[in-house]
């Protein structure tokens, strides 16, 4: 099997005297979809956080493409081909939505794939090629969700994390959302995935994750975890 | 009728200055958070670099148009580079501490710089180094010619001041909302983690927006010295609690509104000195502060943010 694109070994974090992570480990292998599931305050977020740098673990290592990438600044991780859709969606909301999506390819110099890549997402997501001159202030949760997601791809990833692309949005949007990120995966981008919608995560997933109090308890592929009882208890609400 | 003309001329001419510092005070404020109470220190650096300049390349024994530029971009490259040092080390490594600290570092830097400039020279010249706490004069680049249209009058210098402070103005507009540097500057103003996993160089950011802000400091200490040439190490005091009143009265963080804030204030002192209370000037902008603070605490084009927590 060939090297994961990103893999993290006993990550911890403290948020002061409070441990977050308690030496989270796990891979997410090239152009694969991993969810990571778990309660609300099980360290999701802060892992993605970790991975990306916007806050600094005190042990452990992340490396991304086989480069250790765990004392980097987060534009420089950027960079080297992986985004991060934070938590809350992150949406300048002082901004336009088409400013959204051209500080999404800040690293890149290409204008005419710039160009090209914001048409194929005002494709996907007509709506906000109507509102592109708008203060994104104005757009819906719905719609900051899919310019979240469209501004994250405009760096053009080899690894997209996306934190609870799911959460306040109606079952269509929700559903529009995750046909996306089937094709993005299909395209080839892996994708490391946070959810509290832990059924629909753990469909497109072809690995999953169960976080709880800091800590990996259990792991395996989508439907093994879809069809374990603990997980159907606990996560899926049977 | 040609009172109130020469007020307006009056007004707009010392609220242009107000406004380019008040640029400072606004940006630096909207990508930190922080109230660079130095700022008007950095002013004074701006005068005192520009008369340093000008005595080294000799513009009293024979003015130029080229060395009248020379001194004026020389002096702009100088504070910017002392707006980037500030933040670089005064700053940064308290970026993480709580906001007070930094507050009463500002301060603290504040007073380095004008007690700094007083202390006994280090250098001998012309003008020494540290200059000391006498007054210092400010050579005319170009010779004076003074205009007297309706009755009004007008300095060639009063002209060009206004010209290049609403000239800088401009520019600074298209930088802001223009530019890709701009669009970063505000995604970091807005949240400066976010701005970080979009690629942008969160420090980077920081620093131009220094160096832009110092620099206007020190375009606007350079503009007035052409029509009060007095300088010394204390003059950034009063402009640059007045050009924080003009940026709070705008918005802090709103470079429109900084812009408005200076004309406002510039203005406001100029007819309530000219026609009513001259020797309360200094108080109009405290007064301004009061009545912007008790109605209208976000300013006139802030919006109340809730803080997140």
């Amino acid at each position: 099997m060939s090297e994961p694109i990103l893999s993290i070994k006993d990550l911890q974090v403290n948020y002061g005297a409070i441990e977050a992570l308690r030496g989270v480990s796990l891979e997410v292998p090239e152009k694969q979809v991993v969810a990571l599931i778990g309660a609300n305050g099980a360290g999701k977020t802060t892992t993605l956080r970790a991975v990306s740098r916007m806050l600094r673990p005190v042990a452990g290592s992340v490396r991304f493409q086989g480069e250790e990438i765990t004392r980097l600044a987060p534009h420089e991780i950027v960079a080297r081909g992986l985004a991060h859709a934070p938590e809350g969606r992150g949406i300048f909301l002082n901004l336009t939505v088409q400013e959204n999506l051209e500080l999404g390819a800040f690293l890149r110099k290409d204008a005419a794939g710039i160009a090209e890549d914001m048409e194929k997402f005002y494709g996907l997501f007509p709506i906000l090629k109507e509102r592109r001159h708008q203060v994104s202030g104005t757009l819906s949760g719905g719609e900051q969700q899919m310019l979240a997601v469209a501004r994250a791809l405009m760096s053009r990833p080899r690894l997209l994390l996306l934190d609870e692309p799911s959460l306040g949005l109606a079952p269509q949007v929700v559903e529009r959302i995750f046909q996306v990120l089937r094709d993005i995966s299909a395209q080839g981008v892996a994708l490391l995935l946070v959810e509290q919608n832990a059924h629909k995560a753990l469909q497109i997933a072809h690995r999953g994750y169960v976080l709880e109090t800091g800590e990996v308890v259990m792991q395996g592929t989508g439907k093994e975890l879809l069809a374990s009882p603990e997980v159907r208890k606990a996560y899926l609400g049977e | 009728m040609t009172e109130f003309l020469q007020h307006l001329v009056n007004g707009l001419s010392v609220g242009t200055i107000y406004a380019l510092i008040a640029l400072g005070y606004t940006m630096v404020y909207g990508v930190l958070k922080l109230i660079n109470f130095a700022h008007g220190d950095v002013y004074m650096v701006g005068a005192f670099s520009g008369l340093y300049l000008a005595r080294g390349l000799g513009v009293d024994q024979s003015p130029s148009l080229f060395k009248a530029l020379l001194v004026f971009f020389g002096s702009i490259v100088v504070c910017a580079a002392l707006g980037v040092i500030i933040e670089r080390f005064a700053y940064r490594p308290l970026r993480h501490q709580p906001r007070l600290t930094a507050l009463i570092t500002a301060i603290g830097v504040s007073f380095l710089l004008e007690y700094g400039f007083q202390l006994p020279p280090v250098t001998q010249g012309s003008v020494p180094f540290p200059p000391g706490p006498t007054p210092r004069f400010f050579p005319e680049p170009f010779p004076r010619v003074d205009y007297a249209p309706f009755g009004v009058h007008v300095s060639n210098y009063d002209m060009v001041s206004l010209a290049v402070a609403v000239g800088l103005m401009f520019l600074l507009q298209f930088i802001v909302y223009r530019t890709k540097f701009g669009t970063a500057m505000r995604a970091v103003s807005f949240d400066s983690s976010v701005a970080g996993l979009m690629g942008i160089n969160v420090n980077r950011v920081i620093s131009w927006t220094f160096a832009l802000g110092s620099g206007l400091a020190a375009a606007a200490a350079l503009l007035v010295a052409g029509s009060r040439p007095t300088i010394n190490p204390l003059m950034g005091l009063m402009p640059g609690i007045k050009a924080f009143v003009a940026a709070v009265f705008g918005g802090i963080g709103n470079v429109p509104g900084a812009m408005v804030g200076g004309l406002v204030l510039g203005l406001a002192e100029e007819y309530v000195a000219g026609y009513a209370l001259s020797s309360y000037r200094d108080g109009i902008a405290f007064a301004m502060l009061i009545l912007v603070l008790l109605l209208r605490p976000a300013g006139l084009f802030g919006r109340v943010r809730a803080e997140k927590v």
